[in-house]
């Protein structure tokens, strides 16, 4: 059995490292810094730990007003409060002024489970990245979360980063090192190309495994950073397996599955099929549960695999 | 110009300068909305004169250095009273006279709303109502964290009071109890759409700031001295932030503008640029 961690436990752990390097942050959350683990960061660092309160909207302000005061802002709550709630004053407290604004959401698609549709993000990604300015990351698993977040605490300007609840395979060995914008080939085919982020890279691996029993070969790649999206890698994948299937824990929509289409529509074009929700809302139940509920598993990557192979 | 070398100016002595300062603001107002043909002339005009006394008879400055580390900063939450900042910035050295008849034009440093990333002394950039004060919260706390003594203000329209976010803010900034925060409301009593009280009242503010735990002075938002001086109460006032609810008329200084909603979004026309400058006093030009 693999080694297991929540991306947002690594996000809290990760903080309260970076808060002792570095005197510049400081951490913002909503009420939520329980489940954000923000907590961990709160505990060691009070004067510089800022609960808001549940008033999203007035945390990403003050994340932009600490920003103009040279400060380095984590604000963090579940996704869908981060990039819904808060989307407006993103745009123009944050983004729009290009803020050094580091907004690290926990919670992020249908693996909430229980607390329903209400509290799944299944549009955050599409939501942050049509901002101009905005990065846009989706870690694969904790230690690529602990990465991401030494690496934009040394960029400037505003990044949105997706962690989950649930607890999910490591994937990558401590000493990865994760670059803005670079994805990873995380498995070599010549057959179908599996592009995935968060915890659908684990799901890719599983699918690519049931593939290569079936003698399909599947290549797997880790797009983590959304935007700006690895079209190098992506195209080169494509170019070699002639079709590409997405994977994300979100709509299909303006997230991977829309970056990618966008990005081989514009410069190679092949077949290409989206795995992710389909214009619904999220419902209560276990994550395991909705994973197959809204069709996000291993067996339904394999089969989209199948699909896009015969339309090349 | 008066030296701004972080200093406070004693407003008696310095009262008939910045009247005067004031009255040139407005003359750079009309001038540069006539030459843009579109903006905001009501809601900047209310705003001069809380800007002038801020900026020449309050907050520590220096005119060399628009980005001194110890300056106080000021973020314009009614982001649509630009060219009233943009008068003030120019008279402070930090934009070019020139750059004024260049509002809302491509690649003009001054954009319609401010612009943080394209203007100098523009702190944070504004337009959206209701999200100023929550950026000056967080500016003020940065800089208590640092230690350091610079005070922030924020301006605000009282129609952006319907803002729910502002009032996120109100609650965060006296939990914080955040003294180097102070707030003005240039309460000029007129939206785009009518009556603030009509529209949605936002009244009464006094009551409302102060039950939100803030310390609440009430001003004539055209009274240099009185601002000033209320400018300097709040600054004293150690427990928490201080609000300054500055009565004010919109389209103050020209009758042609003065208590109307109509002038809020409207730039003046070459005629009503000419009766307005002779108004302010100002000498035709041939």
């Amino acid at each position: 059995m693999a080694n297991e961690m929540a991306t947002r436990l690594a996000y809290g752990e990760a903080l309260v490292e970076l808060g002792r390097r570095d005197q510049r942050v400081v951490v913002l959350d909503a009420d939520l810094s329980g489940s954000t683990k923000t907590d961990l960061f709160a505990r060691e660092f009070p004067q510089r730990f800022f609960n808001m309160g549940v008033a999203e909207q007035n945390m990403m302000a003050v994340a932009a007003g600490l920003a103009h005061a040279g400060k380095l802002p984590f604000a963090s709550t579940f996704a869908i409060f981060a990039a819904g709630r808060a989307w407006e004053v993103v745009r123009q407290s944050i983004a729009y002024s290009a803020a050094n604004v580091k907004i690290v959401a926990s919670h992020g698609g249908v693996t909430v489970g229980p607390d329903g549709g209400s509290h799944q993000a299944i549009e955050d990604l599409a939501l942050m990245r049509v901002l101009p300015n905005m990065v846009v990351i989706v870690p694969a698993d904790g230690v690529e979360m602990k990465k991401v977040v030494e690496t934009v605490a040394q960029v400037q300007g505003p990044c949105y980063v997706r962690g989950g609840r649930i607890k999910s395979p490591v994937i990558f060995e401590e000493t990865y090192q994760f670059r803005i914008g670079k994805g990873v080939c995380l498995r070599q085919g010549k057959d179908v190309t599996l592009a995935a982020c968060g915890l659908m890279v684990h799901q890719a691996l599983a699918a690519a495994e049931w593939l290569a029993k079936e003698r399909i070969s599947a290549e797997v790649l880790n797009l983590s950073t959304i935007k700006p999206l690895d079209e190098d890698l992506l195209c080169q994948s494509a170019a070699k397996t002639g079709c590409v299937v997405t994977c994300e824990e979100h709509l299909v929509n303006g997230g991977l599955g829309g970056a990618c289409a966008e990005a081989l529509g514009e410069r190679l074009p092949v077949p290409l099929e989206r795995i992710g929700v389909r214009d619904t809302f999220g419902i209560s139940g276990r994550p395991d549960e909705l994973l197959e509920y809204f069709g996000l598993t291993p067996a339904d990557i394999a089969a989209a695999a199948v699909r896009v192979m015969s339309r090349k | 110009m008066a030296q701004v070398e972080s200093r406070m100016l004693d407003p008696r002595e310095e009262l008939p300068g910045l009247v005067e300062l004031a009255r040139q603001a407005r003359v750079d107002v009309l001038k540069m909305l006539n030459r843009a043909g579109s903006g905001h002339t009501g809601g900047s005009l209310s705003a001069v004169d809380i800007l002038v006394a801020l900026f020449f008879g309050h907050m520590r400055l220096k005119a060399d250095d628009p980005c001194w580390r110890m300056r106080d900063r000021f973020v314009l939450s009614k982001g649509h009273a630009a060219p009233a900042l943009y008068a003030v910035l120019a008279k402070l050295g930090y934009l070019r006279p020139d750059d004024l008849m260049t509002l809302r034009q491509v690649n003009s440093c001054l954009q319609g709303h401010p612009d943080a990333k394209m203007c100098t002394g523009v702190e944070c950039s504004t337009g959206s109502l209701g999200q100023g004060l929550g950026m000056a919260l967080g500016l003020a706390l940065g800089m208590r964290l640092d230690k350091l003594s610079s005070r922030v203000y924020a301006l605000l329209g009282d129609g952006e009071m319907q803002e729910g976010m502002v009032w996120e803010a109100a609650m965060a900034a006296a939990h914080y109890r955040a003294a180097n925060l102070t707030a003005i409301c240039d309460n000029n009593g007129l939206q785009i759409d009518g009556r603030v009280a009509e529209v949605m009242n936002v009244e009464p503010l006094g009551a409302k700031w102060r039950a939100f735990g803030w310390n609440a002075l009430e001003v004539d938002g055209h009274d240099m001295e009185a601002i000033v001086s209320a400018l300097q109460t709040a600054a004293a006032h150690e427990a928490g932030p201080s609000i300054i609810i500055a009565r004010t008329v919109k389209g103050k200084g020209v009758s042609l503008f003065e208590n109307r909603a109509s002038s809020h979004g409207v730039a003046p026309s070459d005629h009503e640029l000419k009766v307005a400058l002779r108004e302010l006093g100002e000498v035709p030009l041939g």
